[in-house]
């Protein structure tokens, strides 16, 4: 099982802020997995967007970058504090 | 030093402590930001912050060391809430010190520049009418690039010695 979670706006989209998920093996890296959870949660392309970022076990990474089933994947609309 | 905490902190206290910590600095700047009240027309009833620990404390020790670098500072502070908070609470405090004025202003204003726009932080505002995410403004990404394209007042300092 994967450790997905959704910060900020998606965690509204997701309707929760973490979950686990058995990815299907086709869904090999980010960019499938992207496209594979904004249709899962008809998400109307919220996944899919350039200013999403994902991070996989917690490093920032470039699409498409392999995953594995028991990565923690993060999606991280921009950021910002202060 | 580096703090994330989800409780209400007193800025005066954080000053007390850092200037005792700081003691023989020549210069101590701090900053404070606060939780608005307003939000363009509408009353504003709380904030909320995420975090993504460890990932958003990595960034701000990666921001700190590159402060350090930049500049000839001799002790710095940051403190930053996270979770739930209400209008006019502190939301964040930057503290640095150095031998004189001018690496001690830019170092916490390139802190706070870190802080709006690459730390890793998610905030929500609660209003009358419900609650939205905020991502950082324009001028907050324009005012972060201003420490890429030029160099500080301390390089040149140094250039014309």
């Amino acid at each position: 099982m994967a450790d997905i979670l959704y910060f900020g706006r998606l965690g509204d989209v997701a309707g929760t802020g973490a979950e686990k998920l058995d990815i299907p093996a086709a869904i090999t890296d980010t960019a499938a997995l992207r496209r594979w959870l904004d249709a899962e949660k008809s998400a109307g392309g919220a996944f899919l967007e350039a200013s999403v970022r994902l991070a996989v076990n917690s490093e920032i990474v470039v699409d498409p970058h392999p995953i594995s089933p028991s990565d923690e994947i993060a999606f991280m609309p921009p950021v910002g504090g202060g | 030093m580096i703090t994330l905490t989800p409780s209400p902190f007193s800025p005066s206290e954080a000053l007390a402590a850092f200037e005792k910590e700081a003691r023989g600095a020549g210069a101590i700047v701090s900053f404070t930001g606060l939780v608005r009240d307003r939000a363009g027309e509408t009353d504003v009833d709380g904030l909320h912050l995420q975090a993504y620990s460890p990932m958003t404390e990595n960034g701000i020790e990666k921001a700190a060391a590159d402060a350090r670098q930049r500049w000839p500072l001799t002790a710095l502070r940051i403190i930053h809430r996270i979770g739930d908070m209400a209008p006019f609470e502190p939301i964040v405090f930057v503290a640095t010190a150095s031998a004189h004025r001018r690496a001690a202003f830019e170092a916490a204003d390139f802190l706070m520049d870190y802080l709006k726009t690459e730390a890793v932080f998610w905030k929500k505002e609660f209003t009358k009418t419900g609650s939205r995410w905020i991502e950082p403004r324009a001028e907050d990404y324009s005012d972060s690039a201003r420490w890429t394209q030029t160099d500080t007042e301390t390089d040149r300092h140094a250039r014309h010695k």
